[in-house]
């Protein structure tokens, strides 16, 4: 699960990390006393922030041809006309693809006036099976490019998990930024906090980018998090009760969430061969093969390993509620499940759902016979594929004509 | 011969009074492996029945090893009960601990690695994984050691190996395999999670060892980098011949494909750069999932 850029820093505060003042409003009404309440601390200007889970944001451009997500203000009136052009409409950046997202958040936030950026996450190293704090002074810029490019820049620390991030940790975190007294502590106990974060809220991810020196109204300088970005393991969400109440529906594909009510793992894609198909990695083989013969899948889908006849209608729904969708690829590989209970639900969610789009479905498995009599007895115009890569090549053949 | 699990490895099974465990443990019995304990805490003296037999319930792991001479553990509890489940099997010094368990938070098996570390005694295989088998000489292969929730008729008894991150995708292979009258040696599935117990490469330095295997299927999907560190080995190391297949080529980067590790983050974990480092090493790739059993059978 993903959460919005106010919601990750309040998790972070929680933690010990310095956060900038700011306040997030959903209402237009809400801008002009937040921000009066940011100005009146001594600054001379205001960040509006718009909140979407995409990255991308400052470069952005609204669909009503408003440029930027984020812009700086020097009055509350001047926020208040950034923040009528921003809340309500719709933001396209280069990680939300052409149909943008609405922006339904705001986060008004004290402008610091930075002097240094550098990049600080905290994630899994996988290879290592241990937590990993990576930094850089390459702050503000694409992670990738700068491993890519200077991975000499990018410092690695590893986490004992039976210890936790030790202080001297994050001491070597804050030399290799290369900051000097007070920095150096406020950044050591920063980096202490964004591990614990980490830790603390099970997260896959916490990426502060950047992460800044920044001049405070007073003259005062100090270490900020100016950005971040907390990406959660769903897995674990049972255990965060608060972090749960985070879950912001509107960023989530409608469909998507549909099929989560049935426990199905539905994903959308661009293409127009919907896939039904048990396991993960059969799924995505699946959309593989679909590619590999010419067409291009409309989705993954994965019903699990005992489907039941109520998830199979349940998939074909949200399968056919993608317009895009011109044939139905379904590939069954049922180790213990009955193919002829698979079968079954298979006639009963065409028949429900009036299909009339071509539907290929090749089952393989246990009682596959009685499974392939049904199909072939239930009177509907479908075509029983043998092996997946002749299935796939029946459904690539009927959606081209 | 075969890798891990023979056909007369005692097995125990944590979680076995529940449903998802209980139906297994039958399977399991039918297909004429050695199930020789349940474990469910509170239920110790009580017997699970099935086919005529009565397997002993047991409160503890530790007390079921010590009664039955159980070997292997195969774990069925559900999530937030797991890491428990997994660190009691290793403190009763079982040999092969199976964790079938989905969904368990990768910080618990983050604590889970480092309580293992540097433990040669117990090998875990899992979690969010279908198992292992070892095929037996009956009929469907019956008689055979099933660890977990693989079909067990699909096999045939013989001399590939089977590795592989997906449980489907491995039956597809297996069945692919048994059609074509090429048995196998032993099929483990090691799950689909970030945080697993052995890596490929872990089950295919077995393979190389184990003088009844002659070729090797390594299964593998986006996300990680697991594939091209056992890639980086055969290509020095590795005797028999090894096909593969990666799942995920059209996957989109940053989206988890069902499985908790089947994810390209960071630019990291293509399917590209995975066959790219099969192509690198040597191992055949099949070009579709249809082709895993032939595309092996052409190199052995």
């Amino acid at each position: 699960m993903n959460i919005h850029e106010y919601q990750a820093k309040q998790l972070l505060a929680r933690h010990g990390v310095a956060v900038p003042f700011e306040i997030p409003v959903q209402s237009l009404a809400e801008v002009r006393p937040a921000a009066e309440k940011i100005l009146a601390r001594g600054g001379a200007k205001v960040v509006v922030k718009s909140q979407i889970h995409a990255g991308g944001r400052g470069k952005g451009t609204f669909k009503s041809g408003f440029q930027g997500g984020v812009k700086v203000a020097s009055s509350v009136a001047e926020a208040v006309g950034f923040a009528e052009k921003m809340l309500g409409n719709v933001l396209v950046t280069k990680q939300t693809g052409a149909e943008g997202r609405r922006v339904r958040t705001l986060l008004l936030a004290e402008a610091a006036k930075i002097k240094k950026e550098f990049y600080l996450a905290a994630l899994l190293d996988r290879a290592m099976g241990r937590p990993l704090l990576m930094a850089s002074t390459e702050g503000g810029m694409d992670i990738e490019e700068v491993a890519a490019k200077a991975p000499e820049k990018i410092f690695k620390e590893w986490i004992d998990p039976a210890v936790g991030v030790m202080p001297f940790q994050a001491r070597k975190i804050a030399a290799a930024l290369g900051l000097k007294g007070d920095l150096f502590n406020a950044a050591a106990k920063l980096v202490a906090g964004v591990f614990n974060t980490w830790w603390e809220c099970d997260a896959s991810l916490v990426e502060l980018n950047p992460l800044a020196v920044a001049e405070l109204p007073g003259g005062r300088e100090t270490v900020l998090a100016l950005d971040a970005k907390i990406s959660l393991d769903d897995n674990a969400l049972y255990r965060h009760k608060d972090i749960q109440e985070m879950r912001d529906l509107n960023e989530e594909a409608p469909l998507e969430i549909e099929a989560g009510k049935f426990n199905l793992n539905y994903i959308k894609l661009d293409g127009n061969i919907a896939c039904l198909v048990n396991g993960a990695g059969l799924a995505m083989a699946t959309m593989d093969i679909i590619k590999h013969y010419g067409g291009e899948p409309a989705n993954f889908l994965d019903v699990g390993g005992g489907a039941s006849q109520e998830q199979v209608a349940a998939a074909f729904k949200i399968i056919l509620s993608d317009p895009h969708v011109k044939g139905i690829l379904v590939n069954i590989f049922g180790g213990i499940m009955d193919c002829n209970v698979i079968a079954s639900g298979i006639v009963a969610a065409v028949k429900e759902t009036h299909l009339n789009l071509p539907l290929v479905v090749r089952l393989e498995g246990n009682n596959v016979v009685a499974g392939k009599k049904t199909l072939a007895g239930s009177g509907l115009k479908l075509v029983a594929g043998g092996s997946m890569a002749d299935a796939a090549q029946k459904m690539v053949e009927a959606v081209g004509k | 011969m075969s890798i891990l699990v023979k056909p007369d490895t005692k097995v125990l099974i944590q979680g076995i009074t529940g449903s998802f465990g209980a139906r297994h443990a039958q399977l399991s019995i039918d297909y004429g492996s050695r199930v020789v304990a349940g474990v469910t805490p509170g239920k110790g003296g009580q017997f699970f029945e099935h086919g005529g037999r009565r397997v002993p319930i047991f409160d503890t792991v530790a007390d079921a090893v010590k009664q039955t001479g159980a070997t292997a553990s195969a774990i069925f509890v559900p999530a937030a009960f797991a890491a428990d489940a997994i660190l009691e099997s290793v403190d009763a010094g079982l040999e092969i601990v199976v964790c079938i368990t989905e969904g368990i938070p990768t910080r618990d098996m983050i604590r889970v690695k480092r309580a293992m570390a540097g433990n040669a005694n117990t090998r875990l295989i899992g979690p969010n994984c279908p198992g292992i088998v070892t095929p037996g000489d009956g009929k469907d292969s019956h008689g055979g050691c099933r660890i977990g929730i693989a079909p067990g008729y699909i096999h045939k008894k013989g001399h590939v190996g089977v590795v592989s991150r997906s449980g489907t995708l491995t039956y597809e292979a297996v069945w692919q395999l048994t059609c074509r009258g090429a048995g196998q040696s032993t099929c483990v599935g090691i799950g689909g999670d970030p945080v697993p117990g052995m890596s490929h490469l872990d089950i295919i330095k077995l393979f190389n060892e184990d003088p009844d295997t002659h070729g090797i299927i390594m299964i593998g999907e986006i996300g990680g980098s697991a594939e091209e560190e056992a890639a980086g080995w055969i290509k020095t190391n590795c005797k028999k011949p090894v096909a593969g297949f990666i799942a995920g080529a059209t996957a989109p980067p940053g989206r988890r494909m069902g499985h908790a590790g089947a994810i390209i983050s960071g630019g990291k974990g293509t399917a590209a750069a995975k066959i790219a480092a099969f192509r690198e090493a040597g191992v055949g790739v099949a070009a579709t999932p249809s082709e895993m059993a032939d595309t092996l059978l052409r190199m052995m």
